[in-house]
């Protein structure tokens, strides 16, 4: 049973006032906020059992690892991967994806060909125009429609023998779009490329199951789901993983060290030099297990009335235009309101306590696209209400007053 | 007028208003109502990207005083702008240098100058002060 109460009782910041105003936090696609449950833990943590893990044959060292390596299970099971060390800990979705960018530089050769989409993030667009430099690989980009769907006729076309990466986002932060990866996926392994997945977006709202998908590599943040920021996982099969070179050397990572050579550690140290962020990642299985004790399925339905509620009363409200109107979206509005710049929307609904995004979205490309210096962001979690909807769309139509 | 005179005085006038409505509603209005560079000047070399908002700024030496002219796509940066001309702007260069921003604390439009808000406004103040240095050599 769906508690709205209840649930906002577990997250003190919602609590807050902002500016003499009640917070109303819409800006969920960019950090989301963090439960009792995930911040009893990281204190718990640091209180209790705060030591080095992996190395020490003290209790603490004992405890610490058995949470650490408990919270690799959570994260293993949450996404269905076969093996617990297919799970590498990493700092986040950025460093998952330069991870694999990195480990590509000596396989790929000159004119080998990668394929990313017109809707991704920043992150999953840089690494691999830097690895394209190392190595003279080229990078393609599959299109997208005015509505924000990608256009699967022309990536069809962009495969080829050359192909040997794709790399797609599950979901688009700045649209909302649910990505069809499954026939993406398909597709390239049809012609023999592998695929990464970002689910930085997608992983607060969709539960991806690795292994029915086949994906080759997927990524995700921790802070995105109720977990800390400086944590998340990269999956990658079992082959793959132990096919790439280590990433980053030092302590934690090696099999044994000789200055004449040095062996690397199995799966997943290999990936993982230096301490890890131990309690961060302790945390990130706590934030799946309260994720997952309100129910993945519950969260999508109730996440999609809201965006339903919110994207009518936008399109009420003259001279809105949404960005994004993909058939599957997760609950994610952008908009802009005539010629009205986002920044002076942002400014004015900061003041009234509402927090979305505008800007970019660390997206350029798809401002570009639309010719638009950015867009207002509007990102729903299952702990918002309609009723704080209804306290942005007021405060919108107040900024259109003083603006226009 | 000096710079701190120009500072006192802009104080003075946002102390009349009564809540951040009317503050912002006054800078709208000036964002809204300034013509404040000329079109010749809005060019890729003299803009600024924020992240949030691009500025626009073109300076020149007129009788050993700096002149700024600027502009911005977002209209409350833009009122901001205006402000900060009104400051800076017809003055010295070793004055401008010698000069500072707290001002804007003290009329509640701090968090417009804040680095994580990426406007471009607190690249400007930087790019103002770029001028200035610039012009106090060749005045030299």
């Amino acid at each position: 049973m769906f508690d709205l109460n209840n649930i906002r009782k577990d997250f003190p910041i919602l609590e807050r006032t902002v500016n003499g105003q009640s917070l109303v936090y819409f800006d969920n696609a960019a950090t989301s906020q963090t439960p009792n449950q995930v911040i009893d833990v990281i204190a718990d943590y640091y209180r209790n059992y705060n030591s080095n893990i992996h190395r020490g044959v003290h209790t603490l060292s004992q405890e610490a690892t058995d949470a650490y390596e408990g919270a690799r299970k959570t994260v293993q099971n949450h996404f269905n991967a076969a093996h617990p060390h297919e799970i590498i800990m990493t700092s986040g979705t950025t460093h998952s994806i330069n991870i694999i960018a990195s480990g590509y530089t000596q396989i790929l050769r000159e004119g080998d060909e990668l394929i990313i989409s017109a809707m991704e993030h920043h992150s999953n667009i840089v690494p691999w125009q830097m690895l394209c430099e190392r190595t003279g690989a080229v990078l393609k980009v599959i299109p997208m429609s005015q509505t924000g769907v990608l256009e699967m006729d022309v990536y069809k076309t962009l495969l080829s023998e050359k192909t040997k990466l794709v790399f797609v986002n599950h979901v688009s932060n700045a649209l909302g779009t649910v990505n069809p990866i499954d026939e993406i996926i398909k597709e390239a392994h049809a012609i023999g490329a592998k695929v990464l997945i970002d689910g930085a977006q997608a992983a607060p709202h969709i539960k991806a199951d690795v292994q029915a998908l086949d994906v080759d590599f997927y990524v995700t943040s921790a802070h995105k789901l109720c977990g800390p920021t400086g944590v998340g996982m990269l999956y990658g099969k079992e082959s793959l993983l132990n096919m790439l070179p280590p990433y980053q050397g030092g302590g934690e990572m090696i099999a044994e060290v000789r200055f004449e050579k040095t062996t690397y550690a199995d799966l997943p140290h290999k990936f993982e030099a230096g301490t890890p962020n131990i309690a961060g990642g302790i945390a990130f299985g706590a934030a799946l297990d309260y994720m997952n004790g309100i129910g993945f399925d519950t969260i999508a339905a109730y996440e999609q009335e809201l965006l339903d509620y919110a994207t009518e009363q936008l399109k009420s409200i003259d001279g809105v235009r949404i960005y994004g109107e993909a058939p599957q979206k997760t609950a994610v509005v952008s908009f802009n309101v005539n010629e009205i710049h986002p920044y002076d929307i942002g400014s004015i609904l900061d003041k009234l306590g509402i927090a979305v995004r505008t800007g970019h979205h660390c997206a350029q490309p798809i401002m570009d696209f639309y010719k638009i210096p950015g867009t207002v962001r509007a990102s729903f979690s299952f702990y918002n209400t309609k009723e704080e909807i209804d306290m942005m769309i007021k405060a919108l139509k107040r900024a259109i007053q003083m603006l226009e | 007028m000096s710079i701190q005179e120009i500072q006192d005085e802009i104080i003075e006038e946002f102390a009349m208003f009564e809540d951040w409505m009317q503050r912002y509603e006054y800078m709208i209005d000036l964002g809204k109502t300034l013509p404040l560079i000329a079109s010749e000047f809005k060019t890729d070399d003299n803009i600024i990207k924020g992240c949030q908002s691009k500025v626009w700024v073109h300076a020149e030496l007129k009788d050993n005083e700096l002149e700024f002219t600027a502009d911005s796509d977002a209209i409350i940066t833009k009122g901001i702008i205006a402000i900060l001309i009104r400051v800076f702007s017809n003055q010295h260069p070793k004055d401008i240098l010698a000069s500072d921003t707290s001002f804007i604390d003290q009329i509640g439009l701090k968090e417009h100058l804040s680095p994580t808000r990426a406007n471009g406004l607190v690249s400007m103040i930087k790019q103002i002060k770029m001028y200035a240095i610039a012009f106090q050599t060749q005045l030299s």
